[in-house]
């Protein structure tokens, strides 16, 4: 199986590289990347407070607004509407901003304030009308959001005992699940207008940084401080409620901690970004059992960057092509070729 | 920075500095490039002072040349702290201190590792577990009235 990561531009025998390694939040750390639904935006935040909107001009990425003045302190993360017309910023500073796109760029909507100190996440719901956003505060807040723009939280979850770190809505089904700091994952369901949280995963030893859904919904990935990825799977019970079993780790091949993972929507292709300054990408072995599938490491760039690698994302439209970005300020664009 | 009217460990033990480095031929040639070593890191951390007693961390032996482990090939510097006394609640600071001290002295492809010399606090694992979360440090160190107590920490004492 001969797959290759490389930069984007790069190896193509081309002699002119356009610039596919940014400088995109100088002097300051780039916490989080995120694509445009149609994959042809790219957003970053950072360290610097401020949010860049990256875009594609013939063959060089260039940076198309710059978004500051939302927020006080860093920006961990954004979020795109599924529409692609809304990015949603979570900060340190303890409030989500809702930007809308305008025909300059973006522009501040409204600001969402709740949480009693650093949002470290946001996520929209595929059907465009609820929010998720987490915490240090250990609490995950859910958000409704109307036709006239307004914004409402519906419920306010307190299922972990720590630091939540991320969120993520399933690609189908209004399900969400949590990563916290306090090693566990939980899942969350609406039952009679209630959220309520479902389920509670064990099994990673530390701090649980990001997690993501499959496609299809039916498997999740979730990355972790104990330098494991692990792989769950949904199963019915009998009750009819769902259980996640963990049905693969992938261990030993990170050297510190994995920041993120992400899972191509279009080839299944799993990325991680880790604290070695690696991008890694596995692949799901086609002979193995869908009861306990092996996942084979395919490709990767040892020193992606020179500092830890925060975020890896898989370009929604356009296959093979991946973003990451590091603790030194720089974004990097992808391609994964496989044979 | 007000010192507390009620001190957790009144009467520390004081130990004595140790002699600086005598520099070596090679050291003086600028054209030699310098590997980072133990005594280097050592020399960076000694004279942090203590947030509570007007002593540096060395003379509290809080820190110790013996619990610095540099490889510089791999860029990787480990420092073990040892909290004066079981129960200290400034040990949280102390490390973040030794951390931030090493953040801004040291080229960016280090990664640090700072924690507590095992069996030496009653909250090791948490405190360590804060200490190696980055984005707690990062977002710790944007509250200003505790980045300025981190400052002083790191401010240098005329002796």
């Amino acid at each position: 199986h001969q797959a290759a990561l490389r930069l984007l531009g790069q190896g193509g025998g081309s002699s002119s590289s356009p610039a596919t390694r940014l400088s995109a939040h100088p002097d300051s750390r780039c916490w989080f990347v995120a694509w445009s639904p149609n994959g042809t935006l790219l957003a970053s935040c950072g360290g610097d407070k401020a949010i860049r909107i990256w875009g594609r001009e013939g063959d060089s990425w260039v940076c198309k607004s710059v978004l500051e003045d939302g927020h006080q302190r860093t920006v961990r993360k954004v979020a795109w509407s599924p529409c692609g017309n809304y990015l949603a910023s979570a900060s340190f500073d303890a409030t989500t901003c809702i930007w809308k796109k305008n025909n300059e760029g973006f522009e501040s909507l409204t600001v969402l304030e709740g949480h009693e100190n650093e949002v470290k996440c946001v996520a929209w719901a595929p059907s465009g009308n609820l929010l998720a956003t987490c915490s240090r505060d250990k609490s995950v807040w859910i958000w409704e959001v109307d036709e006239e723009d307004e914004y409402e939280c519906v419920t306010v979850l307190n299922s972990h005992t720590q630091d939540v770190k991320h969120v993520a809505w399933h690609p189908t089904r209004e399900l969400l699940a949590s990563a916290s700091y306090d090693n566990n994952i939980c899942i969350y369901k609406e039952e009679d207008d209630d959220w309520e949280c479902r389920a509670t995963l064990e099994g990673h030893t530390s701090t649980v940084w990001s997690l993501c859904f499959d496609a299809t919904g039916q498997r999740m990935a979730s990355c972790s401080d104990d330098r494991t990825v692990k792989i769950w799977k949904e199963y019915p019970s009998e009750s009819g409620d769902t259980s996640w079993k963990c049905v693969c780790t992938l261990s030993g091949y990170h050297g510190r901690t994995v920041y993120d993972v992400s899972w191509c929507p279009l080839t299944g292709a799993l990325a991680t970004a880790c604290g070695d300054d690696a991008v890694r990408v596995f692949r799901e072995d086609v002979t193995s059992n869908p009861e306990e599938p092996v996942f084979s490491l395919v490709a990767q760039v040892t020193k992606a960057h020179n500092q830890d690698v925060n975020c890896a994302s898989w370009n929604p439209k356009e296959a093979g092509i991946l973003a990451s970005c590091s603790d030194n300020g720089e974004l990097a664009i992808w391609r994964f070729k496989e044979d | 920075m007000s010192r507390g009217v009620q001190m957790e460990n009144a009467n520390p033990v004081i130990f004595q500095r140790c002699r600086d480095r005598p520099l070596t031929a090679s050291e003086e040639d600028e054209d030699v490039h310098d590997l980072i070593d133990d005594r280097e890191i050592f020399d960076l951390i000694r004279s942090i002072n203590d947030p509570e007693h007007p002593l540096s961390l060395e003379e509290l032996n809080v820190v110790e040349q013996v619990r610095v482990k540099v490889n510089d090939a791999e860029s990787t510097v480990g420092v073990e702290f040892t909290p004066t006394i079981p129960h200290c609640s400034m040990a949280t600071l102390i490390g973040l201190s030794i951390k931030v001290k090493l953040l801004r002295s040291l080229p960016d492809r280090f990664k640090i590792d700072v924690h507590i010399t095992p069996g030496t606090h009653a909250s090791e694992e948490a405190v360590n577990k804060q200490l190696a979360d980055k984005e707690r440090v990062a977002a710790a160190l944007e509250n200003s009235s505790l980045l300025e107590v981190v400052n002083q920490c790191l401010s240098s004492r005329n002796i």
